[in-house]
């Protein structure tokens, strides 16, 4: 009986070592521990055995289970792990082929800038707000002192919608400075917006020259705030955008609207400071005029100039990709060609 | 403003060199545009004296010179026709570098034999020493040019072109510039002492100035010169001339130009017998009064036109440009020398009605000081005295009806600091402003200074315009970097709608460039065709904004849509692009006319509503295929429904749910377009464009569009959004498959359905039109999953509520199911 249970046990186990699949498994758990296994009829005739032999032919009958069971958990296992390691040769993908397409979607690169901009600005508790693109003579030019017949406004060629009505005249603004002193009107310092938008000029386009452009502006005023100060928030941005390595010029520039007046410019990327056609053989990149808000213009909007001071400043927002990307020609922005447009 | 090193080292030592001072006066706010070195490559071009000359053997337009160079003596053939004896000349040795002036390019002279005669070297032009373009014929230097002297210590020089800004016009001039230079570079500025010897009888006796219209000029003055004799200035004022990029012209003209550039006051000499009444009036134009320029046109005066007139007509346009009738010829022995004052804006009204601008209009439209001409008026009429020969009359004129006395301008210290962050010395104050010409007075404390600004320094008007003087000469870059340290705004601003408006078209615009649209940004500017083009009938609905002197007729009128940017766009990408196109903008449009005032919230002013309404719009268009062609996707065209998607899952993800209306627009393609409905208000158009707008853009394949306005937008999503408890019981799915007239649209059935508090979703996952269904009638395959917040559904109840469902949809619409 016990030889006859030992049989047993050996006739599965080399069974089991040429199950293959799943379905020959469970066969054989049929045909070994199911309800008519020879097994099953063992333990089942043990019934009409004496006690003794009862007794030690159900303790090795049942010991020769488990380990059948035991033994078919870890062919069981086996047999997954050898599923997923090889898989079957139908279900090979050829990774090469390309993936399902999906269409892309970019912002325009102008507008990846104006984000990348307004970022560095807003972790320095800028607001960020807009204003209008039609404006009156008074904010484009007059309350920026720059009344009619000013010298300066030869800066400043302009698209204008009426003409010849002097200081009730509206415009295309030329900056993004208006909106300087309509911030001054409606808010008391402490005061710390920046005004990304539209500026226009009356200008024969080429490479480095379009009629349209975005711009930035900054304001802050509050008292004490010095050129010093302007300084450092420049340099930040600077170093915020183009690295830690890039060199900055801070130098004295003029703007009717602030004084004392500044020009920032960065290290040309092109040549690294030797000189090219890029930067006109300067070594230096100009990205944006900036200035101590003139007293009279603090005065126009009832600041106090004795109390308070502030600073402005105006950025070229498409020079930023120019300089990144070494685009050349200005006018790529807004003829919208796809084939430059998804580059960036 | 181009200005020499050499004429600048008669008034400052200059240390530095050119690249250093080009720096330093950049950093001050005076920007070197270019340094160009003249005579840095003349190492082998020497002055020479043509000693003879000779007929070349075997050609007839050449000649054999022998040049004398001091040490030696050479020969060369030369071509040039105004070679001559006795003339001094640059002669380039063999290895010299030159300019070749046919191509340009840089050469290298080599030996050569010209027509069987070999010659040492070459006599040059003005190109082929890089000093012009000149090329007609040689060099020919002034007769005390120093013969064997290397021409680079004779000629050679470093010319500045400066970007002077329009605050100074000081700078306009040589000694403007060197006073900047001396202060940068803690110099002396050497000025000369005028002198010159005048006749017995006074200025009076010839000559009389009247100011008519004395508050467009505020000075007069003028010298007169008899007994002068017109000819060529000499070399040394003819080269500084050239250096400035001026032409010589006569010895009178030439001197005026020159006291022009070396002390910024323009002068005019006028011939003092064509002086109608011996008599000066500066008065405005008579209407129809003409006068002919120098530059030769004619042109007709309008009475805010300032000339210049004799007695009985204009001589001169006043600070613009001289009458040809007056102009100095060589038939002119005495001269009548003008050094005035006129109005800023005058001549800058007058230059831009005439169309003209000259190098006096440029310095007087920035405005001179009155106290100017006298000085440059007596420097002329010396050098004229020296260069011209003549006599002065005794005296000048100085009619002087209007002079300012500006008030002093007090600083402090303390001022410097608080606007510039850099700590300076009331010590260094004064040594700044002193070098600049501005006398300081200390108060008795010692901290406060009063200071008086220079006369060549109008545009210094307050102590911040002082700070700059002081801050710009110690340097920029010793400026102290700091940061903001005043405290932030309150965050929350009055105008913080704009601030909401720019988070959500920045929301907007992430949400589509995930969905795959590609942002574009179009001009605000477009051609009044383009915006007729967007109407089959082309009319206008909305008369745009027109700009009155626009760049071109593309560029004419003020959007009122994105429209038309958008489709030009995609007709230019169409050419190149065989791939699906989806592309977006957001941006402004401009409408003449506000929407009318709601008396509650009247917030805006007159002057507001005077500008355009300023609307923020989203406009998106997609065009051809799906997908990429690809060897697994339908190729399908893009169509109506993927902009509607697009529309759904946009307000989706805003928290809004739209419904669609039958639109009427007429950009879209009638019975293909719908208005998109928020919250019972339209805020946009979905559909086809109308087949006759593409084609009027020249777009080959199907468009389809969308259109929202942002602001209307912005109203409906400041609203909260509140929170759905999850349901705890399980949920049961039925579909069911409906048979349905043609003419009934999707959404009747679905609001039948969705009117069931147990529906949860509703999906149509299937239309089917065709042959296993009655003609006329179409099946919508539905999926319905029913749910209940309080419990689980029973079998039953759900058979019970969807078997009233299916009667609701039968009696109301007809429906039945499909066997």
């Amino acid at each position: 009986m016990l030889e006859q249970l030992k049989d047993l046990h050996a006739q599965a186990l080399d069974e089991l070592n040429k199950v293959n699949n799943p379905r020959e498994l469970e066969l054989w758990r049929i045909r070994h521990l199911g309800k008519k296994s020879s097994l099953t009829k063992v333990l089942r005739s043990l019934a009409t055995l004496p006690l003794e032999e009862r007794r030690k032919g159900g303790a090795k009958a049942n010991e020769i289970k488990k380990a059948l069971e035991s033994s078919l958990e870890e062919k069981e296992k086996l047999l997954q792990e050898a599923l997923f390691t090889s898989p079957l040769e139908s279900q090979r993908l050829d990774i090469t082929l390309p993936g399902r397409p999906l269409p892309t979607g970019r912002l325009h690169p102008t507008n990846q800038a104006l984000n990348e901009i307004c970022d560095v600005f807003k972790n320095m508790g800028f607001q960020v707000i807009e204003g209008p693109d039609v404006e009156w003579d008074y904010y484009n030019f007059e309350a920026l002192n720059i009344p009619q017949h000013h010298p300066a406004r030869d800066m400043f060629a302009t698209l204008w919608i009426d003409a010849g009505l002097g200081g009730k005249a509206r415009l295309l603004r030329t900056h993004t400075s208006p909106m300087q002193i309509r911030l001054m009107e409606r808010e008391r310092p402490p005061i710390r917006a920046i005004v990304p938008g539209r500026a226009y000029r009356y200008e024969a386009t080429d490479a480095t020259h379009e009629s349209m452009f975005y711009q930035v502006e900054g304001l802050a005023v509050d008292k004490g705030i010095t050129l010093a100060d302007l300084k450092g928030t420049l340099f930040d941005f600077c170093r915020c955008l183009f690295g830690e390595e890039r060199k900055v010029r801070f130098r004295c520039d003029y703007f009717p609207f602030v004084e004392p007046g500044v020009e920032v410019a960065i290290g040309c990327s092109a040549c690294d400071g030797a000189g090219c056609r890029l930067c006109s053989y300067s070594g230096w990149l100009e990205i944006l005029g900036a200035g101590m808000v003139h007293p009279d213009v603090l005065a126009r909007v009832d600041i106090d100039p004795e109390l308070y001071s502030g600073f402005a400043f105006g950025l070229g927002v498409e020079r930023i990709p120019m300089l990144r990307y070494g685009i050349d020609d200005i006018r790529l922005f807004y003829s919208n060609d796809l084939r430059f447009l998804r580059q960036f | 403003m181009k200005v020499s090193l050499k004429w600048l080292r008669d008034y400052v030592d200059i240390k530095l060199t050119p690249e250093e001072l080009a720096e330093r006066l950049t950093m001050a706010g005076l920007e070197v545009k270019g340094i160009q070195t003249m005579g840095g490559t003349w190492d082998n071009v020497v002055i020479g004296e043509v000693i003879a000359l000779n007929p070349h053997p075997n050609a007839d337009r050449l000649k054999l010179a022998t040049v004398d160079l001091g040490t030696e003596q050479v020969s060369t053939v030369c071509g040039a026709p105004n070679i001559g004896l006795g003339q001094r000349v640059t002669f380039a040795r063999i290895g010299a570098r030159l300019i070749d002036p046919h191509t340009g390019e840089a050469i290298v002279l080599e030996p050569a034999e010209i027509r069987g005669v070999a010659s040492e070297g070459m006599v040059c032009s003005e190109k082929e020493l890089g000093i012009s373009d000149s090329h007609e014929g040689i060099l020919v230097l002034s007769p005390e040019a120093p013969i064997g002297t290397p021409l680079g210590a004779y000629l050679g020089d470093v010319i500045f072109d400066l970007d002077v800004t329009p605050n100074r016009p000081d700078c306009l001039s040589v000694i403007g510039i060197a006073r900047e230079i001396a202060a940068l570079t803690d110099e002396p500025l050497r000025l000369f002492p005028i002198h010159y010897e005048e006749l017995e009888d006074s200025i009076d006796s010839f000559a009389a100035v009247d100011i008519a219209d004395s508050d467009l000029c505020p000075r007069y003055c003028a010298s007169l010169i008899t007994g002068i004799k017109l000819a060529s200035s000499p070399g040394w004022l003819q080269q500084r001339l050239n250096s400035c990029g001026m032409r010589p012209i006569n010895n009178v003209v030439d001197v005026t130009n020159y006291v022009m550039l070396e002390y910024g006051q323009p002068l005019h000499a006028f011939d003092y017998h064509k002086l109608k009444g011996r008599q000066i009036i500066v008065r405005r134009a008579g209407s129809g009064e003409t006068i002919t320029t120098l530059d030769g046109s004619e042109r007709a005066l309008t009475p805010d036109i300032l000339v210049i007139a004799d007695k009985e007509e204009a001589v001169a346009i006043a600070g613009i440009m001289g009458g040809l009738d007056s102009e100095v010829t060589d038939k002119t022995d005495a001269i009548l020398l003008e050094s005035a004052n006129f109005n800023q804006a005058t001549i800058r009204r007058d230059c831009s009605h005439l169309q003209v601008q000259s190098e006096a209009s440029i310095r007087f439209d920035k405005g001179l000081n009155s106290k100017l001409p006298l000085i440059p008026l007596k420097r002329a009429t010396q050098l004229l005295l020296e260069l011209a020969g003549g006599r002065a009359a005794k005296g000048i004129i100085d009619v002087y009806p209007r002079k300012s006395k500006p008030k002093p301008i007090l600083l402090s210290a303390q001022e410097v600091k608080r606007l510039s962050g850099l700590k300076v010395n009331i010590d260094e104050i004064l040594k700044v402003l002193k070098a600049l010409g501005f006398e300081c007075q200390e108060d008795d404390s010692g901290s406060q200074l009063s200071v008086s600004v220079p006369y060549w320094r109008s545009d210094v008007k307050c102590s911040a315009d002082l700070v700059e003087e002081i801050v710009r000469i110690i340097g920029y870059e010793k400026i102290p970097i700091t940061r903001l340290g005043s405290p932030l705004p309150q965050q929350k601003s009055k105008l913080s709608p704009s601030a909401q408006q720019s988070n959500l078209k920045e929301k907007l615009r992430n949400i589509l460039a995930g969905f795959g649209f590609q942002e574009i940004l179009t001009y605000s500017l477009v051609s009044l065709e383009k915006l007729q083009k967007l109407s089959p009938k082309l009319e206008l609905k909305i008369s745009p904004l027109k700009v009155a002197n626009p760049m071109t007729r593309e560029q004419e009128y003020l959007r009122t849509s994105l429209r038309a940017g958008l489709l030009s766009t995609l007709a230019h990408n169409q050419k190149f692009e065989q791939e699906g196109i989806r592309l977006f903008e957001i941006g402004k449009v401009f409408l003449p006319q506000h929407p009318p005032v709601i008396a509650s919230e009247a917030k805006q002013s007159q002057e507001e509503r005077e500008l355009p309404q300023e609307k923020e719009m989203l406009c998106a268009m997609l065009s051809g295929p799906r997908t990429e062609l690809s060897w697994q996707a339908d190729n399908e065209p893009l169509d109506f429904f993927d902009a509607k998607g697009v529309v759904e899952n946009l307000l989706n993800q805003l928290g809004l749910k739209a419904s669609f209306n039958i639109g009427d627009d007429e950009i879209l393609f009638p019975g293909r377009g719908a208005d998109i409905i928020v919250e019972d208000d339209k805020v946009g158009i979905v559909g086809d464009v109308h087949p006759m707008v593409a084609q009027a853009f020249e777009l080959s394949n199907a468009v389809c569009f969308m259109e929202v306005d942002v602001e209307k937008l912005l109203t409906m999503i400041t609203g909260t959004k509140k929170y759905q408890p999850l349901s705890r019981f399980p949920s049961v799915t039925r579909d069911i498959a409906l048979v349905i007239d043609e003419q009934v649209s999707y959404q009747t059935v679905e609001n039948i359905i969705r009117s069931f508090p147990l529906v949860k979703h509703v999906t149509l996952f299937d239309l089917y039109r065709g042959e296993q269904i009655p003609k006329g009638k179409k099946s919508f395959a539905i999926r319905i999953v029913y749910q209940s917040p309080k419990h689980t559904l029973t079998d039953e109840e759900v058979d019970q509520t969807q078997e009233q469902m299916l009667s609701r949809l039968h009696q109301e619409l007809g429906a039945t199911l499909r066997d």
